[in-house]
């Protein structure tokens, strides 16, 4: 930026900037975790049900998604070591990567819930009403669940085809990358989620 | 004050590189790996997987991917801080549970 006398002085304060990210990110976490209690207390109740429920769910889609996401967060990573390194052209290309990554988790998704509606098991449902109380409970809380975090990967997505756009306009570089590095915090949340989602739903249930 | 509160301000530490970010990447999908083996013996070997594994991948992401390694006490605590209640609330709630 060329220094002018008539250019206002812009305020900036990086540290003030992630600390308000993290507060924002802390009440994500409380959001979800209210979710993982109410998930611990009905397991709880239900064993049985959460267990034959449970088997119901694809496994492989749900370990094949959790690798996506965290190669997704690895690009985030290292997207921003390369704007930290002036290098634009590669965090670019890695910052694609990212948001390939999570239309494809998105895709899987969506496979997923689409095979769940076929076999009649989501809230309201004819054939889950059949269903022993604990199934409804767990479907309930699957659909809430991922549902809330697909709704995450979404507005992350938004958030970092917009930081794209400012990096490849020069807007985001080595002397200002806190912007990409905030985007970046709220993608890895949204992974950590998911980290406790696949062994609650797929695998431990 | 022995310890700055505010790292990335006044003392910046170095940024890690990629081969670090790629080495926590392959962990990450290494422990992904163990949970799902874990799950291939039972029940209550899935739940320890969940437990125990699990914990250690949120731990990765958060201290590396995160960069909380290189932040100051105050991100760090603002982290524990939100941990610990949540923690709290999961005593809380299974002490209800088991003497109800």
């Amino acid at each position: 930026m060329t220094a002018s006398s008539h250019a206002p002085a812009v305020h900036r304060d990086d540290f003030a900037a992630k600390l308000g990210m993290w507060l924002f990110l802390v009440t994500e976490m409380v959001l979800f975790g209210g979710l993982f209690l109410a998930y611990s207390y009905m397991r709880s109740q239900y064993p049985g049900d959460f267990h034959r429920a449970g088997t119901e769910l694809n496994a492989t889609l749900g370990v094949t998604n959790t690798v996506v996401l965290l190669t997704s967060s690895l690009t985030v990573a290292l997207s921003i070591v390369a704007v930290q390194r002036g290098e634009r052209r590669r965090a670019l290309a890695f910052l694609g990567t990212t948001l390939g990554l999570g239309v494809v988790f998105l895709t899987i998704k969506s496979i997923e819930w689409a095979a769940k509606f076929h076999h009649g098991l989501y809230p309201g449902a004819a054939h889950l009403a059949t269903l022993p109380h604990g199934e409804q409970v767990f479907f309930g809380l699957y659909f809430t669940m991922t549902g809330l975090h697909g709704l995450h990967v979404i507005a992350g997505l938004g958030v970092l085809a917009y930081m794209f756009r400012k990096v490849a306009r020069g807007e985001i570089g080595p002397e200002r990358p806190l912007l990409l590095e905030n985007a970046g915090l709220y993608w890895h949340l949204v992974d950590v989620i998911w980290i406790f989602l696949l062994p609650l739903f797929y695998l431990a249930a | 004050m022995s310890e700055p509160l505010l790292a990335s301000e006044d003392h910046p530490v170095a940024h890690p590189g990629y081969a670090t970010f790629l080495k926590v990447w392959a962990a990450l999908v290494v422990l992904t790996g163990v949970l799902v083996l874990m799950s291939r013996f039972g029940q209550s070997s899935a739940v320890w997987g969940l437990l125990l594994v699990t914990p250690v991948k949120a731990w990765l992401v958060f201290y590396f991917f995160m960069h909380l390694k290189y932040e100051g006490p105050l991100l760090k605590g603002v982290v524990l801080i939100t941990l610990g209640t949540l923690l709290i609330f999961f005593a809380l709630m299974f002490s209800d549970v088991a003497f109800r």
